[in-house]
């Protein structure tokens, strides 16, 4: 598994305000890319519109095209739910469904496809699942009981857990540690960096350390000045873009003059 | 490039589904088939709606179990039926707004408004029924009688819910007796309103003597209802004024009493006048209690304090249930519709104005 | 001295509102007290006096049942579309027109009651008529189905189908506002896993929603037992029979509502006492609504 996304000439709206202007990238498979910018340059929107997640905010559109190995995410009847089966999301604050067990958590995108699963390959799939986000060890006597009574970094990587349970090709992050302390951030990190064997991981993060530290492509957005949308400036290794930055903002950013 | 290479191989994401299209023609073929079986069984616009409704749901949900598998079938039937559930609710309201508003036009006129039903037998009914003369008898006593009980209500409920209610946010820093009148005050607002007559009656009749019936009885009962929706309302404007507003008069050296007076109830004044509007109109259309407390009068009386008194729920339901002419209900039905249509109007009215209220005398604080 | 009189001041206006707090408390006992004082007679009554002549319990009886059957039919009418009303406004409509609905079913519960009286009993009798003949004929063989069916279709089923609207505002505008607070952050978790619309409201609102949605339909419930005019005006009341479409059965509300005005003495001490039942009944129940809200809050998932 794991598919390369290609983003042509995408344009996202919030009514008639334009938030995210003419981006044209391309994702590799197998690799993880982190997005950085300013806030409010609409990286996070962009970011949504990969797996149309976007559609939850109401009024929010795009024009352009995003193609999952060649197939376009916004073609005619393709519906949103298989999009985003294909590609699983973690949010910027932890969300484990509240009234679920540790165990329903990582299971519940997966019931929802195959509905007669033995207990056994569910036993099975939870434990590759937590095991894959670093967590098993930490949980393994308490499946039974609820998601939300973890901490934070914990809950963090029981919804990256839930997310890789389902088998998705991407995996978009938002910022998945900005509500995180830095003990389980290193620890998500960790996990970014086992994950990029299998998935395609897409990050947007505020931090430039952690871009620098995880990913290996880096894209830079920026806005020009409120009320304009963001563009997306450079996009290349992160090497090139922390050390040999081709733009003078994008240089100005990753120095820390501004943002 | 890419653009060619995607419209000429399938895309995978759309493989298994069914076109944009299909809800339209599943709709057109549920109408038709609708209409042939109605045809056969007998016509009738109701039952079309319903079965075409039916048909839509079952095929659309087969046709997706079919080639979108269980999953999408699901929701689309999940969705058939709340869309459907609210089409379904509304009906009664759209049927009865229209029965009212068709059998309580004709009888709507100014002689209704202004007359009472004092002196108005079964011969004048009878003579109406023949067409010999027209529907004489009006509602002007049970406007008069619904005005001052629901206006002697208020006088009573307003003082009690918004200090019961100042209580609650200002001064009672949530102890036991705080919450114990929150609860009650929620347990009261499901009390029914028979019940609220009922007890006005056993008040008055220990207090007074037995068979008091007069409009400040009611009034009571009327109270009784609207206290807790006053205090409910009430409550929760006074909750939304910002602490720093109350703080900012405190540094001011302004006492708490004069804090509250001047500064919190001002400020929460559109939402409370908005709350005190809707217990208004919720008790404006009570039957029940006024039925067993202010008894029913045919004649105009201005006094709360003594005698019967109609109202217009009352008028309307006395005029179903004991026609003034038992051989010729007609002219008592019209009557009857013709007081609905007023009281809708007026509840309506009292609705609308309890929106505005709150829409155009919002304090401009915060956002 | 003009500080002297702003701090009594202080004191009266905090005192006049605490007052006016025990006076709710004062007077929702009071109605229990004066209640139970005017009822008296009708509990001690020799029992060959009370309506009936089996005693106050036996004549009552019926009539709870009655009620209970009444409510019951509005409930497990209301209860589904009311839900599935409340999920159209929250989850399905266009987010520009929920609220406008909001109002219009609003407005449902603004109607008065006698007036949906009034259209049941001439307009939607009438209309449902045929079909209880039909169910007569074709159901019958179901206990509450059997007929005859009333010729006038002023019936238990026709007085339930009227209450189902009356409470159905009710359960909908609070089912309605718990939905609309289901945390965004479960409901994006739900879809970014690939949960179709109505998989998401499984996951994520209904569990949110349902200690709520219980105390809304139990609040439904409070408001069906004690509707009076309603089921005063539409059905033609009888003794107690099983069957929903023969004239027959009462409530207490509408018992009270058709024999109040002509009753003096202890027909009068009979009919409080009821109201008195009524009371302790519908009491009971939203008791247990508010308890199951308040309960609930803690757990509710809102704070995490």
């Amino acid at each position: 598994m794991s598919k390369r996304i290609d983003v042509q000439d995408l344009n996202v709206f919030y009514g008639d305000f334009k938030a995210v202007e003419d981006v044209t990238i391309r994702v590799e498979a197998r690799s993880v890319t982190a997005f950085i910018g300013p806030s409010g340059c609409g990286k996070s929107t962009f970011l949504r519109t990969l797996n149309r997640m976007h559609e939850v905010i109401p009024g929010a559109r795009v024009e352009g095209q995003v193609l999952l190995d060649g197939d376009d995410l916004y073609g005619a009847g393709v519906d949103p739910v298989t999009v985003r089966s294909q590609i699983g999301m973690v949010f910027q604050r932890p969300n484990p469904f509240p009234t679920m067990s540790i165990r329903d958590n990582v299971l519940a995108g997966v019931k929802l496809n195959n509905k007669r699963i033995s207990r056994a390959e569910s036993d099975a799939l939870v434990e590759r699942s937590l095991r894959g986000a670093n967590l098993w060890k930490e949980v393994k006597d308490r499946l039974d009981k609820p998601g939300s009574g973890l901490s934070g970094g914990q809950q963090q990587r029981l919804c990256i857990a839930r997310a890789i349970a389902v088998e998705p090709e991407v995996i978009l992050m938002d910022e998945p540690c900005s509500a995180l302390d830095p003990i389980s951030t290193l620890a998500v990190e960790d996990l970014i960096d086992e994950l990029k064997d299998n998935y395609t991981v897409v990050i947007v993060t505020h931090n430039m350390q952690q871009a620098a530290r995880v990913s290996e492509k880096t894209a830079f957005f920026n806005i020009a000045g409120t009320g304009d949308p963001g563009r997306l400036i450079e996009y290349s290794d992160t090497t090139e873009i922390f050390n040999n930055p081709r733009e003078k903002s994008t240089e100005d950013y990753v120095s820390g003059r501004f943002g | 490039m890419t653009n060619t290479m995607t419209t000429r191989r399938k895309s995978n994401l759309t493989r298994g589904q069914l076109p944009k299209y299909t809800p339209w023609v599943v709709v057109a073929a549920a109408v038709v088939l609708a209409a042939a079986i109605m045809t056969l069984v007998g016509f009738s616009a109701f039952g079309w709606g319903v079965l075409a409704a039916i048909l839509f749901t079952v095929g659309l949900t087969g046709i997706s179990a079919a080639v979108e598998g269980a999953r999408q079938a699901k929701d689309k039937l999940a969705t058939c039926l709340v869309f459907g559930s609210f089409l379904i609710a509304l009906l009664p309201l759209i049927s009865v707004i229209w029965t009212v508003l068709v059998n309580g036009i004709p009888g709507l006129t100014f002689d209704f408004l202004f007359y009472s039903m004092n002196g108005v037998t079964g011969q004048f009914d009878d003579a109406a029924a023949a067409g010999e003369a027209p529907v004489v008898g009006g509602v002007y006593h049970a406007i008069v009688g619904t005005l001052l009980m629901t206006l002697w209500a208020t006088l009573i409920s307003v003082p009690v819910g918004l200090l019961a209610a100042v209580y609650l946010v200002e001064y009672s820093e949530g102890g036991r007796l705080a919450k114990a009148i929150t609860f009650f005050v929620d347990v009261m607002t499901g009390i029914p309103s028979i019940v609220a007559g009922l007890f006005a009656v056993a008040f008055f009749a220990v207090v007074f003597g037995p068979g008091t019936k007069t409009g400040i009885v009611a009034a009571v009962a009327l109270s009784v209802l609207m206290i807790p929706v006053v205090v409910r309302s009430t409550e929760e404007m006074l909750r939304i004024v910002p602490n720093e507003l109350r703080e900012a008069s405190y540094a001011l050296g302004v006492r708490k009493w004069r804090t509250i007076t001047k500064v919190v109830i001002p400020t929460a004044i559109s939402g409370i006048a908005s709350g005190v509007t809707l217990a208004i109109a919720r008790v404006v259309g009570e039957t029940a209690p006024i039925l067993v407390t202010a008894g029913f009068a045919t004649s105009i009386n201005f006094n709360v304090f003594s005698g019967w008194m109609a109202s217009l729920p009352t008028f309307i339901y006395t005029q179903i249930i004991t026609p003034t002419s038992p051989s010729n209900p007609d002219p008592s039905a019209q009557r009857a519709w013709a007081a609905a249509l007023l009281l809708i109007i007026l509840v309506m009215l009292l609705n609308l104005a309890a929106r505005l209220i709150a829409r155009f005398f919002a304090p401009k604080t915060g956002r | 001295m003009s500080k002297q009189t702003s701090r009594a001041g202080d004191r009266i206006f905090s005192t006049t509102a605490l007052m006016a707090g025990v006076l709710i408390l004062v007077v929702l006992f009071s109605v229990a007290v004066f209640l139970l004082i005017q009822a008296l007679p009708a509990f001690f009554a020799d029992p060959s006096e009370i309506t009936g002549g089996e005693g106050f319990w036996s004549y009552i009886w019926p009539i709870i049942v009655g009620t209970v059957i009444a409510a019951a039919i509005a409930l497990i009418l209301a209860t589904p579309v009311a839900l599935g009303v409340a999920l159209f406004i929250s989850h399905y409509a266009p987010r520009r027109l929920s609220q406008g609905l909001g109002y219009v079913i609003d407005l449902l519960a603004a109607i008065p009651s006698v007036i949906y009286g009034v259209w049941g009993i001439t307009f939607l009798a009438v209309q449902l008529e045929p079909m209880y003949e039909w169910l007569a004929e074709y159901a019958g063989w179901i206990p509450i189905f059997a007929g005859p069916a009333s010729a006038t279709g002023k019936t238990m089923l026709t007085a339930g189908i009227v209450l189902a609207v009356m409470i159905l505002p009710i359960i909908t505008s609070i089912s309605r506002e718990i939905f609309l607070q289901t945390p965004k952050l479960h409901e994006e978790a739900a879809l970014a896993l690939g949960a179709t619309r109505w998989e998401m409201i499984r996951m994520t609102v209904i569990p949110f929603g349902r200690p709520g949605v219980i105390s809304a339909v139990m609040l439904g419930l409070g408001r069906a037992l004690g509707e009076t005019m309603a089921v005063a005006l539409v059905l033609s009341t009888g003794p107690l029979i099983l069957s929903l479409i023969q004239t027959g059965n009462s409530t207490i509300a509408a018992e009270i509502a058709l024999n109040y005005p002509e009753a003096y003495g202890l027909r009068l001490a009979e009919l409080i006492a009821a109201g008195l039942l009524l009371f302790i009944i519908t009491l009971a129940v939203n008791m247990v609504a508010r308890w199951v809200i308040t309960r609930n809050k803690d757990f509710s998932g809102a704070n995490a």
